[in-house]
């Protein structure tokens, strides 16, 4: 087994050392611009394009013209909100989201809240799940767009998509879904769902980074768009720029396996992941699961580990790739926006932790990883304040504490 | 982000990890943070004849929230009272190399030793209070 250990799948993937082998010839001898139509160069890296763009489409059960590529999935999620929004201003004026969005999701639909797009953020229950019934009961006259993701990328609870896609459908209200977590991991079907607009990424399946897509549906209903990037016209006209062929074919490489390879892979990471979640929980007391107990991505654990904090233990275990929703670990000092949504208290939200299992994890990996985290979570414990009072049988919610 | 050397240090040999009992009339406690905001630092000292004969901590908080307050442990032993009341955050950002992004932790720390010598200083004055009245009682 060799240090550091990767356990942040959910952040990025390492490229397949196939997806490379896809991606090297389009670097050099097939270098030609996809849209350079007379002449050979041009001809096979469109070629190399198309063959991508059935295979992405293939995978969601879409149609190849229904595939936009852009840079990734926040550039397919600000493209989603902002191009509907912009195009349908005659329609309405209203948004419904939730507050678990993924930050390109959330932000984006504030950047809409200032030229006054009306959005409501719905609130999640406490395993992070929207309710149907919710987005039925927020939906008006005015609303024209539904943005609710496949699956969380902090806690890794699946959202019941095909029934929020029938409610859209009967409504007459486009649906985005962000499913950039969930392609390629679990099965996916965009006419099945109910889904308009999806945005998903290359790099969390193995494949390059800096190549995306937003399907965009073209019967019933054709979904238009006004583009953020106006140029030549590539990708029906939503999204101008030369392709970058080489990821592109990279992408559809990384696809092509993660079709052929989902279903047996998907269970051997899973098992993987119960068997992380088993050994910590049996070891450690007072280690809670945040996220759906069973709806939930295969290489997702989300865990708190009350009375320690999130970076101290991360701290504890740093030859191992992971991350936490404590404060200290973001940018703004504030615990993560997701946890809160679900109603975890702060405290517990400091004190979390997200593995992120993938197709290169080891059953040794995960031991090495349940040994490395029950240690370092009992020697923190020992300096703990709180695990000390909590032992002389305080309630820790009783006590008075000097906030700063 | 990458962490001091000495941050390190005491984040795996953390010095003086422990506890006193807070009810000792020779044991000043301070307790300051919240679990909300993602630190709580108990700062604990022993006096003898107003001098700092011992220290412990317990801390709940990043790893530079645990090496500010093991660091005040070491720094306080040996000190008078009025001594160890001087130690200044600065002096423990400087100490650890801390960024700016983690000074609230040496903060933390600071107020820590401030909690500490007040109780311990509140505890001294009844404990003087009382001499005097049994005294004067007495006579």
């Amino acid at each position: 087994m060799k240090l550091p250990i990767y356990m942040d799948n959910h952040s990025t993937t390492s490229c397949d050392p196939r997806v490379v082998d896809a991606m090297l010839p389009f670097f050099t001898e097939k270098f030609g611009n996809s849209a350079s139509r007379n002449h050979s160069f041009g001809w096979e890296a469109e070629e190399a394009v198309d063959q991508a763009r059935r295979r992405i489409a293939k995978l969601i059960h879409a149609d190849a013209k229904e595939i936009v590529f852009t840079s990734g999935a926040t550039e397919s999620d600000n493209l989603a909100l902002k191009g509907v929004v912009e195009m349908y201003k005659e329609k309405g004026d209203h948004v419904i989201t939730s507050s678990t969005e993924h930050r390109a999701v959330i932000d984006a639909a504030k950047s809409l809240e200032k030229k006054g797009v009306r959005v409501t953020y719905l609130p999640v229950d406490k395993t992070g799940m929207i309710n149907p019934d919710d987005v039925r009961a927020a939906i008006t006259d005015k609303t024209i767009l539904i943005s609710i993701m496949l699956a969380s990328n902090e806690i890794g609870t699946i959202h019941p998509i095909q029934e929020i896609g029938k409610i859209a459908k009967e409504k007459g209200v486009l649906f985005h879904c962000d499913a950039t977590q969930g392609v390629g991991k679990i099965p996916v079907n965009a006419s099945e769902m109910g889904i308009d607009l999806m945005s998903f990424t290359s790099h969390k399946i193995y494949g390059p980074k800096g190549i995306g897509a937003l399907y965009v549906r073209r019967k019933a209903p054709r979904v238009r768009l006004v583009p953020m990037i106006d140029g030549g016209g590539h990708e029906r006209g939503m999204r101008s720029g030369t392709l970058p062929v080489p990821l592109i074919a990279g992408f559809g490489k990384a696809v092509e396996l993660c079709e052929q390879e989902m279903p047996t892979e998907s269970v051997r990471i899973q098992g993987l992941r119960d068997r992380l979640q088993a050994g910590i929980t049996d070891a450690l007391e007072a280690v809670y699961l945040n996220g759906h107990p069973t709806e939930r991505l295969p290489g997702n654990l989300n865990l708190s580990f009350a009375y320690v904090e999130g970076e101290a233990l991360l701290m504890g275990v740093k030859e191992i790739a992971l991350s936490s929703g404590s404060a200290c670990t973001s940018a703004t000092l504030e615990p993560s926006y997701v946890l809160r949504a679900l109603g975890v208290g702060s405290d517990l939200a400091h004190s979390s932790i997200r593995f992120g299992l993938g197709r290169f994890s080891t059953p040794e990996e995960v031991d090495y990883t349940i040994d490395r985290m029950i240690k370092a979570v009992n020697h923190l414990r020992e300096m703990s304040p709180l695990y000390e009072m909590a032992k002389e049988g305080i309630d820790l919610k009783t006590v008075q504490w000097a906030a700063h | 982000m990458a962490y001091s050397d000495k941050v390190i240090d005491h984040y795996n040999n953390p010095r003086n990890i422990g506890s006193f009992k807070k009810e000792d009339e020779d044991v000043g406690t301070g307790i300051v943070g919240a679990p909300e905001c993602g630190d709580v630092m108990k700062l604990q000292i022993k006096v003898e004849q107003d001098t700092i004969v011992d220290a412990k901590f317990k801390t709940f908080g990043c790893g530079s929230a645990i090496a500010s307050s093991s660091l005040a442990t070491e720094w306080l032993k040996g000190k008078t009272v009025e001594e160890a009341g001087e130690i200044k955050n600065t002096d423990i950002v400087q100490e650890l190399n801390l960024p700016p992004v983690k000074i609230h932790c040496s903060v933390l720390a600071e107020d820590a030793i401030k909690a500490a010598l007040n109780d311990y200083k509140k505890k001294a004055d009844a404990e003087t209070r009382t001499e005097t009245t049994t005294a004067s009682a007495g006579a």
